[in-house]
Order: C-alpha cells, then sequence, then structure tokens
C-alpha cells in the first residue's frame, strides 16, 4: 500500500422501520466491506441501527459554501411556503 | 453440588470467553486505526459479556456463594481452565485477527448447536453468544482475506500468524471425560461434530486468502485441565491486579 491513508466513507444509519436514513458521520476503511462493519463497530454500539447504509465521501457532490447566498438566500423571503397558513379543522386532529 | 462435570465445563466456556476478551482489550488504545479500537473493544465486550453469564452460573451450580468476581479475580493460574489458543499474546494485528478467525470459526457453531442443550441457561447464554460469534468470524475473515491476499508484508505477516498458531487449534476438538458425560446428557457439544465445518470454514478463507494452509502436527493440549502456557500468569496479574492489591475494593 503506497497510499497509507484509507478511503473515507460517510455513514447513513436507519434507527427504526419508516424512518430514512441518516446521516452520522464517516469512517476510514479500505473497501466497502469493510466500511460496513466500521459503520457497524463505531455507530450502532448503543442499539442505534436496523440498518446502515455506507457511501465513499468521494461520491457526495456538494454545493459550494460561497454559493451560498445564491443557493439558499432567496427563499428566506418566501415565508408563503410554509405551511402555516391554513386553518385545520380540529375534527382532523393531528397530521 | 460441587465439584461437578457441569460446573467444570461451564467453567471452561467462561474462562476461554473471559481470557480472549482481556487480550482484544489489550489492543483498545494501541489499535492502528479508531474503527479497529472500537471493534476490538465490541468484540472483546462481547466475549467478557459471555463470560460473565457463565460465571455467574458457575457459581450458582457450586453453591458456595462465589460470584463472578470471585470466580474471575480470585482463581489462580492453574485453576483456569480456558483453551491455550486464546491466552496466546496478541503479536501484530495479524496475529489477533488470525486468532480470533481460529476460534469464531469454531465458536460461531459451537454456540448453535449449544443453544439445542438441555440445560436452558447454557442454551440461553449460547443463543446470544452465537450472533456474536457470527460478526466476530465475518470480520476476522475479512480481515484475514486483506492481510493474507494484501501487500509482501502482510502476507507474511499472515502467514506467520497461521502456523504460530495452528498448533493450538486442536485443543478445541477435545472431548475427555467430563465433557462426555455432559455431551450423553444433552448438554454439552460434541466439539468433534464440528471439525468438518471448521475445516471447509478456515480452508475457505485460508485460501481467499492465499495464505496455506499448515499441516496438522502436533496440536498443544492442557489448557482445559489447568495446564497453561507462561503467558496466562502474566495475564492474571493484570487482570486480577486490583482485587488482589485491593481486596474487596468497589468504586
Amino acid at each position: 500500500m503506497t497510499d497509507k491513508s484509507w478511503p473515507l466513507w460517510e455513514v447513513f444509519i436507519r434507527t427504526r422501520n419508516g424512518l430514512a436514513h441518516r446521516h452520522v458521520g464517516s469512517v476510514h476503511a479500505v473497501d466497502a466491506t469493510m466500511a460496513l462493519h466500521a459503520a457497524r463497530d463505531t455507530y450502532t454500539r448503543r442499539g442505534e441501527g436496523l440498518s446502515v447504509w455506507v457511501v465513499p465521501s468521494a461520491s457526495i457532490t456538494a454545493s459550494d459554501p460561497a454559493d451560498k447566498d445564491m443557493m439558499f438566500e432567496p427563499t428566506a423571503t418566501k415565508i408563503y411556503r410554509h405551511p402555516t397558513f391554513y386553518e385545520i379543522p380540529d375534527e382532523v386532529g393531528h397530521m | 453440588m460441587t465439584d461437578t462435570p457441569l460446573l467444570h465445563y461451564t467453567l471452561r466456556l467462561a474462562d476461554t470467553a473471559l481470557i480472549l476478551g482481556h487480550r482484544l482489550s489489550e489492543w483498545v488504545g494501541h489499535s492502528p486505526v479508531i474503527e479497529e479500537d472500537l471493534a476490538f473493544g465490541n468484540m472483546g465486550l462481547d466475549l467478557i459479556g459471555q463470560a460473565r453469564s457463565l460465571y455467574s452460573y458457575a457459581g450458582e451450580i457450586e453453591g458456595k456463594g462465589r460470584d463472578e468476581d470471585a470466580l474471575a479475580y480470585l482463581r489462580d493460574a492453574g485453576d483456569y481452565r480456558n483453551i491455550l489458543l486464546v491466552e496466546q499474546p496478541n503479536g501484530d494485528f495479524a496475529t489477533t485477527m488470525v486468532r480470533q478467525l481460529l476460534y469464531a470459526a469454531f465458536a460461531h457453531p459451537y454456540f448453535e448447536t449449544l443453544t439445542h442443550s438441555s440445560d436452558a441457561t447454557l442454551a440461553a447464554v449460547a443463543a446470544k453468544a452465537a450472533k456474536e460469534m457470527a460478526y466476530h468470524l465475518r470480520h476476522s475473515a475479512e480481515w484475514t482475506i486483506r492481510l493474507g491476499d494484501g501487500t509482501d508484508e502482510s502476507h507474511a505477516r499472515a502467514q506467520a500468524a497461521v502456523d504460530e498458531l495452528w498448533p493450538y487449534t486442536g485443543e478445541m476438538f477435545e472431548c475427555d471425560e467430563i465433557e462426555r458425560a455432559l455431551v450423553e446428557a444433552g448438554v454439552a457439544v460434541d466439539p468433534a461434530t464440528l471439525r468438518a465445518r471448521w475445516d471447509k470454514t478456515i480452508s475457505e478463507v485460508l485460501s481467499e486468502a492465499t495464505l496455506s494452509r499448515p499441516d496438522n502436527g502436533y496440536m498443544q493440549s492442557g489448557g482445559r485441565v489447568g495446564r497453561h502456557s507462561e503467558h496466562l500468569g502474566h495475564i492474571l496479574s493484570e487482570l486480577q491486579f486490583l482485587q488482589r492489591a485491593y481486596p474487596g475494593a468497589t468504586w
């Protein structure tokens, strides 16, 4: 092994049936199989998981922090997109 | 109901689990990467958990008021009944992984079979242990494959580990008079029945790892009747230090 640092993997865990996998952190591992082991050993020690995904960190395309105004600022003034302007009849109950 | 075959048998299982668990705990803080530090810690705690349940049961069988702590911390090396394989030094990373593979490939089917024991407590301990050992087997097998089929150095180290530890594998399959009676009563597992499965598992892993399987030559034996290598005394001097130096200490 000429490159001594192992690839980085992002870890996603689903804690219960019906929930989505959530990002919990990352691990270093030589390949996908060992990344799954490392994720299990690092992030499911307290009964957190029913299912684990690992994804090569290099496969994630991320937004550029410098673009944050362009990407996210325009939504700040569009409060009507939040579903807070509806009257919900009591009979509907919890939504 | 003191010095029974069932007590001997339970202590053999408990001691083997405790000593291997302690060996793995020695890696904590020293592993090459934090992920493996946690893996060793997790596997060590699985084994120590198995040992605790088995010691508590042994204390009940013995009926002299000794609890799990008394059995773990206040017995001398000659009273320990673990197999010699698990007291062998950690050596390098490959040695520890290969040792784990050789044991887990045995312990996984062993505990699976022990779930059918006529002894309800042993069957319950085995049900939990079987799942734990399944992961130990998978983890150590995957590592052995990568070390064996890795660089020249990792291959050489893995092969040296296999060659060095091989003479300690025969003891796992021994069945003396103490256990024979329990096997016939449906309490214990006859380890000879697991030989073919262990051979197959190990051969497949070693073959994929491009490691050669040693011939079955002279096999070391004696741990299960209290004849240990010098290593066990050193393990116990550390494991038992606190209770020996400060009897009854609690915190």
